[in-house]
């Protein structure tokens, strides 16, 4: 019975013990950059989560999800921060919001469901259109959100940053967090909606065949996304302390969609490891940029290089083994039999 | 009056370059589904080419130094190379992914352009003195219309009327509707799939070429940044018109930009920051009511 739960929870768990340890480690040994790094990279992993229970179920990419992001984001800003400041620099907030400040708690969770709640409605339009169609609005989705929160100048300070939130965000926590979301996005999977919409993914038309609504159940995965997506936003709010919106812009959906890609955007493994790859890379790379001293010598790569290797290993992932480095599976329970090998592919279906 | 004919004409002249990057990601999509984000990168790409790579921010001129029939060849020249190398490196081992996918692709070239240009001329805006000539107004009538507007407008139109001549006369052009009708058709007849699709990108980076020198000649700047939002509003022009259409495409350019002077003329002035957004919500409202756009073609259908 144990063991039986423990192999369905297999794909969860063998993501989130090496990841334990790998916090630990730096929580107990490393620096504090190395803490700052791990910890960003958890947020990833909710961030990317997040984007993998949309589009790893449905097969639809979307452009659009770090909005919701910046919906959260903004969300918590309001509840939560420069009290003093908050009447004079944001003076368009409703009273409730202008003249109160909120424990960080209620104020992340209310975030997060507003986030999930903007998903909602816009997935209501969106998830009329499929295909290359609804990838193109929820670009334009992306871009709409961009405009009114730069230009709402009395609520959001415009392109201004907003600084000043309480950062209480450490290792732990954000460990805590993109837990949750992997459970959240694997109950989803092999819930009966998750496989319903795995379906639409392999055949849209045999699935309609069948008796399923591809508009609901993209709906019901774009609007879980969306609460997932906030709670990243939440995450980076106060992990950093200040937000502006063009952090939540095209850079940042690149960046998210390169560790969905790179990872395999079929499997919620592919999520994970996309994630942790990608931000080995890219963090050494950044301190490549600041300078490293080899044998005495002080040496910098140019600033940019991050990115363009970034673009080079996308298009190489993209070229030569598009399913990603999971190919769409997920981690197998490391103890079957060989007689058991339909079992194990259960998280696969 | 006066002042809605010279809105008129700022709005045909927007309208105009967005229909010619319209164009080129309309001729790239209708051959192999792929929308081209890089394409603003090309124009990018071009622009930079009229200066010496350097740290400074008013750096020498290169092309830019040449006598204008060299420099216009030596910008459509570099667009048309940067276009075919990377439909040689990155899209073509791609040709027979799904269109997420080749989209995908396509911001990946784009975000690799935009950081090499960075490495070598470094992210800061530069200011060029280049067609200066061409800022003085022109008076019609009392209308005052600055010489780039009608410059982009006569290029415009005599490009459009060059391209149907090109699609409908010539034998590569036919090639090339033929496979944007039918791809796998087209190849069984004999089109040959790598000149046609590589001619597509020529042409697009030609297009690019000439939008790059439009653009630099109205505003005088360089920024490695100036591609996206021309290859935006072209991108969810070509949604509006038609994926495929190249008549829709260039129909979609024009009710773009139109919209958009439009509305900044005459929302109210505390609605006007917003004006982008309006633009991008007609984009889903048309796709919404005619999922296929303005004019649609057999290339909007989804290949089973």
């Amino acid at each position: 019975m144990v063991l039986r739960l423990l192999k369905q929870a297999w794909p969860v768990l063998g993501l989130l013990l090496p990841l334990a340890v790998i916090v630990l480690l730096a929580d107990q040994f490393g620096s504090i950059s190395v803490e700052r790094s791990v910890t960003e990279a958890l947020i990833k992993i909710v961030t990317v989560v997040g984007l993998y229970i949309f589009i790893g179920n449905s097969g639809v990419v979307s452009f659009g999800h770090v909005s919701f992001m910046a919906i959260a984001a903004y969300a918590t800003a309001w509840q939560t921060c420069c009290s003093a400041l908050k009447p004079i620099t944001m003076s368009g907030l409703p009273d409730f919001l202008r003249s109160h400040t909120y424990p960080v708690l209620p104020a992340g969770i209310s975030a997060a469901i507003l986030a999930s709640i903007a998903a909602f409605v816009f997935g209501l339009i969106l998830m009329r259109l499929s295909g290359i169609a609804a990838s193109i609005s929820t670009l334009a989705a992306l871009f709409i959100l961009n405009v009114v929160y730069s230009n709402w100048d009395k609520v959001t300070m415009g392109t201004a940053s907003i600084v000043g939130l309480p950062t209480y965000v450490t290792p732990w926590l954000a460990f805590a967090v993109a837990g949750l979301a992997m459970v959240i996005a694997y109950l989803f999977q092999i819930s009966s909606w998750g496989l319903a919409l795995r379906a639409t993914r392999e055949d849209e038309v045999a699935a309609r065949a069948s008796g399923i609504s591809v508009y609901w159940m993209r709906l019901a995965a774009f609007t879980l996304s969306g609460l997932v997506m906030g709670m990243a936003g939440v995450l980076h709010a106060h992990f950093l302390g200040t937000i502006s919106v063009d952090t939540f812009f095209l850079s940042l959906t690149f960046i998210t969609l390169t560790m969905l890609v790179v990872g395999g955007m079929r499997s919620l493994s592919g999520a994970v490891l996309g994630v942790v790859v990608i931000s080995f890379v890219t963090d050494i790379l950044r301190r490549m940029e600041s300078g490293v001293s080899v044998s005495g010598q002080e040496i910098a790569i140019p600033a940019g290089s991050q990115e363009v290797v970034l673009a080079v290993v996308m298009l190489l992932v993209l070229i030569f083994r598009r399913d990603g480095l999971t190919k769409g599976r997920e981690f197998a329970w490391p103890f079957a039999r060989r007689q058991s090998i339909s079992e194990t592919k259960h998280g696969d279906a | 009056m006066l002042n809605f004919i010279q809105v008129l004409f700022d709005a045909a002249a927007l309208g105009s370059l967005y229909a010619l990057v319209a164009l080129a990601i309309g001729l790239v999509f209708g051959i192999m589904r792929l929308i081209n984000f890089a394409q603003g990168d090309y124009l990018t790409i071009g622009a930079y080419a009229l200066v010496v790579p350097t740290a400074s921010v008013t750096p020498p001129l290169l092309f830019g130094a040449l006598p204008w029939p060299l420099m216009v060849a030596g910008v459509l020249a570099t667009c048309i190379i940067v276009a075919l190398l990377t439909e040689r490196i990155a899209f073509r081992p791609l040709r027979n992914a799904n269109p997420a996918t080749l989209l995908i692709s396509s911001f990946a070239v784009s975000y690799f352009i935009q950081h090499a240009l960075m490495l070598v001329h470094t992210g800061r805006p530069k200011s060029i003195a280049m067609g200066s000539s061409l800022a003085q107004a022109i008076d019609i009538f009392g209308v005052r219309i600055p010489g780039v507007q009608l410059v982009t407008m006569t290029v415009t139109v005599s490009l459009l009327i060059g391209f149907v001549i090109l699609l409908k006369k010539t034998a590569i052009g036919i090639q090339m509707r033929a496979a944007a009708e039918n791809f796998q058709m087209a190849r069984l007849l004999g089109v040959r799939a790598n000149k046609v699709i590589a001619f597509g990108f020529a042409l697009s980076g030609f297009l690019a070429g000439i939008v790059s020198l439009l653009l630099v000649a109205q505003t005088g700047t360089l920024d490695i940044k100036m591609g996206i939002m021309p290859v935006i509003f072209a991108f969810f022009a070509t949604v509006i018109g038609g994926m495929g259409s190249l008549a829709g495409a260039a129909l979609g350019g024009f009710l773009v930009g139109v919209t958009s002077v439009l509305l900044q003329a005459y929302l109210p002035p505390d609605l006007r920051a917003f004006r982008d957004a309006g633009v991008f919500a007609l984009v889903i409202l048309v796709l919404l009511v005619r999922p296929k756009g303005l004019i649609p073609s057999s290339a909007s259908r989804e290949r089973v």
